[in-house]
């Protein structure tokens, strides 16, 4: 069974929300919406405080090429255009939106009626893509039509879709395979038609058999798209490793994805494709995992855009009382949330509840250069290394020995026996690199 | 509620691996050999290694409270414990008490705190240990207890190593050679040595349950097996009434003990599986070299305290392999 070829770890799955039906969260009193729920410029608003929106009503518009528009998720009154913080922990511009019933736009179609039919052509699907405010829904929010349209000089000749899920807890990708298999082999094939290629291959690791079995008994029907079963390792996920696992090709220190002739979309980017494009909606709801040890019902809901955080919690049983953290992703990548208010966005895959136990870090050991890091770096990076260097400031040696290849998926800080803090450091050298290079092309 | 939330960067699990836990496992790995030390060498066994081990361990104490003036006592860590055995297991079962006091307060002081304590020693502490005693008291450091004298300890009877046996072959004794023990036996561990070189299956359980437990790579111990069978093999194909055949080699003296739990010190041995392997074919071939054509008879120590010196212009040189620079199609 294939997978990726450098370094790798295997945290404890953990998927306590595996086979939970999707059920569908009740409306918030008022909805949040940040104007930058995408990598790139924020979104600029298109509505004032007093406007009545529907749901679907686009809010904002995109601020630049690599930016996304927003819709309302819910209808009522635009009660102020206020900062709120979200996910990442900073103030960011957003939407309030009183609610009022539940009034949908009149373009978009509600029924459950299988669309298969797409007549549009390529650039009309990227542009209803666009339209529909559509970005990555795996957590780095990178804006889909942008990624449909590679830049000159580059030819797309397959698509991979990420099912892979490899983030311990999360369960929303999962789920939304086994009850939507038909509307995301519609959406594959909608990608395939954008990007002009004839093969798809959809990525599943192999924990999730009846996920497996399930999507390639429908994907027979659609031709040239393939399921391929992949190896559970952790960070299989990230685009680099998917398309290394897949086609044993790897993505060159500074190259796009897109020159290994791969473009990568999550499942759940298929599902919204299929439901913008062929159902007129745009992106304004999506699956989320609520999920925890200590937690009454680790749950899959359909949460509309705005909703916060603390509303999923309580449908899944409330706040467990020795809560230490609330999570906002799966725990190897996700951001530690300030407080249960933050918003669901774009980019919410799940949100995890860790108890007052798990929530801490070990104590800081030195470092025996056990060399466990290096193993399972999936960048052939030497963090223990990076950490050193960035810890003594020594930005020139930290650029030398690439710390711009980390993609910051934690395998080395997860693996570390002496649970030293080695991608803290390796983010501050990032951050300072990143900020020299940036100075040195002025 | 929202006072006690933590707010801390990913990744928020960790595999719950610990340096303690990879520190016991070295010392569970050891059992094996030094079950076999207890029954070849009993009494003489049980003293040194109780004394090497309490030795490092109150010197490491007293060196963190006194010297280092740190709070935090790293005794419980089982470094210290981990090189007390390893020094006892490179010792004659023989040698006197003071002696060994000696190897455990240069091992401890100057192989490991001097240098910051764990995690910063260039050179394997327990080998600093040895080699100091070793050109300070080569007598008594090279008098080898014949085993199976259970209840003696300084008075025990000694006879001559099968590496001695082998130096003198080079040397031009035609008959020394056939004077070995059996490869079996030398397998068993029947025959004189340092108490914890003895037994190549003893050891041999060791790695496997090391590599079993993740504790160590495969890189570092096959590369020097395979460089001393590959190099000693040829010698002994050049000239079978000189060289000793290469299982010979593999089976006696310190190689087994270095190649599995000396020269796979995490803390002296390089960070790449390139550089692993580079370092273990130097050991190695320095190995052999000193068996066959150096002064002692024995290369192991030596072979790994060099390596140890050029683990850090490894660590420079040999990079890992890059994510991307695999060659595209």
């Amino acid at each position: 069974m294939r997978t990726f070829r450098i370094g790798g770890v295997h945290p404890p799955e953990n998927k306590l929300s595996a086979g939970k039906k999707i059920e569908t969260l009740a409306l918030p009193k008022q909805a949040v919406l940040p104007l930058s729920q995408h990598i790139g410029a924020p979104a600029t608003p298109i509505v004032k405080k007093g406007d009545v929106v529907k749901v679907g009503t686009q809010i904002a518009q995109p601020g630049g090429f690599v930016s996304a528009a927003i819709f309302s998720s819910v209808s009522g009154k635009v009660a102020k255009i206020d900062e709120v913080v979200d996910a990442s922990g900073y103030r960011k511009p957003a939407v309030y939106i009183d609610v009022e019933g539940d009034e949908w736009e009149e373009s978009i179609d509600r029924t459950d009626t299988l669309v298969k039919e797409c007549t549009l052509t390529p650039e009309e699907i990227i542009a209803k893509i666009k339209d529909a405010g559509i970005v990555g829904m795996g957590g780095a929010c990178f804006p889909t039509h942008v990624k449909l349209m590679p830049p000159p000089g580059n030819v797309a000749n397959i698509l991979i879709i990420n099912a892979v899920e490899c983030e311990p807890y999360l369960t929303a990708d999962h789920e939304l395979m086994m009850e939507k298999p038909e509307q995301i082999m519609v959406g594959v094939s909608i990608l395939m038609k954008a990007i002009k290629v004839s093969k798809a291959v959809i990525g599943i690791e192999n924990n999730k058999p009846d996920a497996i079995q399930l999507m390639a008994k429908v994907a027979s029907a659609y031709p040239g798209i393939e399921v391929m079963p992949l190896k559970v390792k952790y960070p299989q996920g990230g685009e680099k490793q998917l398309i290394d696992a897949v086609i044993s090709r790897q993505v060159a220190s500074g190259a796009l994805p897109i020159s290994t002739g791969a473009v990568v979309q999550n499942v759940g980017t298929a599902y919204a494709v299929y439901e913008a494009v062929q159902k007129n909606k745009p992106l304004f709801e999506r699956v989320v995992t609520v999920t925890g040890k200590s937690l009454k019902n680790p749950s899959n809901f359909l949460v509309r855009m705005g909703t916060p955080m603390s509303m999923l919690i309580e449908a899944a049983g409330g706040m467990p009382e020795d809560t230490g953290k609330i999570i906002g992703g799966g725990p190897m990548m996700g951001k530690a949330l300030v407080n249960a208010d933050v918003p669901v966005c774009k980019g919410s895959s799940g949100v995890l509840l860790m108890n007052d136990k798990e929530a801490g870090r070990g104590e800081m050991q030195p470092c025996i250069r056990c060399a466990k890091c290096v193993s399972a770096c999936p960048m052939g990076l030497e963090p223990y290394l990076l950490a050193t260097l960035s810890a003594h400031a020594d930005w020139e040696r930290v650029e030398k020995e690439d710390v711009m290849s980390c993609i910051e998926c934690g395998s080395c800080q997860f693996t570390c026996p002496s649970h030293r803090p080695i991608l803290d450091f390796v983010r501050l050298g990032k951050g300072k690199v990143g900020a020299i290079i940036r100075s040195r092309k002025k | 509620m929202e006072n006690k939330l933590i707010v801390s960067l990913s990744p928020h699990v960790h595999n719950g691996d610990s340096v303690q836990k990879n520190m016991y496992g070295v010392i569970i790995a050891l059992i094996p050999a030094l079950l076999v030390s207890f029954y070849m060498f009993g009494l003489g066994a049980a003293i040194v290694t109780i004394t090497s081990v309490a030795a490092c361990v109150f010197f490491e104490w007293a060196i963190t409270k006194f010297i280092l003036k740190r709070d935090h006592s790293t005794i419980l860590d089982g470094s210290a414990i981990l090189t007390g055995i390893l020094l006892a297991f490179n010792l004659p079962s023989n040698l006197p008490v003071w002696i060994i006091i000696i190897g455990a307060l240069v091992a401890i002081g100057i192989g490991k705190m001097t240098f910051g304590g764990l995690g910063c020693n260039p050179f394997n502490p327990a080998l600093v240990g040895r080699v100091f005693l070793l050109i300070s008291f080569p007598v008594q450091m090279t008098s080898w207890p014949v085993a199976g004298q259970l209840t003696s300890y300084i008075d025990a009877e000694t006879a001559a190593t099968p590496l001695a046996l082998m130096k003198q072959a080079v040397h031009g004794d035609a008959g020394a050679l056939a004077q070995l023990p059996d490869v079996w036996s030398l397998f068993l561990g029947n025959n004189p040595g340092c108490i914890g070189e003895i037994s190549a299956l003893a050891l041999l359980l060791g790695l496997a349950y090391m590599l079993w437990k993740k504790i160590i790579s495969w890189h570092i111990p096959v590369s020097i097996l395979a460089t001393v069978f590959v190099f000693a093999g040829l010698l002994h194909w050049a000239n079978p009434e000189v060289y000793a055949s290469p299982f010979v080699h593999l089976f006696t003296g310190g190689l087994m003990l270095g190649a599995i739990f000396m020269a796979t010190d995490y803390v002296t041995s390089p960070m790449s599986h390139k550089g692993m392997v580079i370092y273990g074919v130097a050991i190695g071939f320095l190995t052999v070299v000193i068996r066959t054509f150096g002064a002692y008879p024995e290369g192991m120590s030596f072979a790994i305290l060099i390596m140890n010196a050029f683990t850090p212009l490894i660590n420079t040189y040999c990079k890992p392999k890059r994510f991307g620079e695999v060659v595209k199609k």
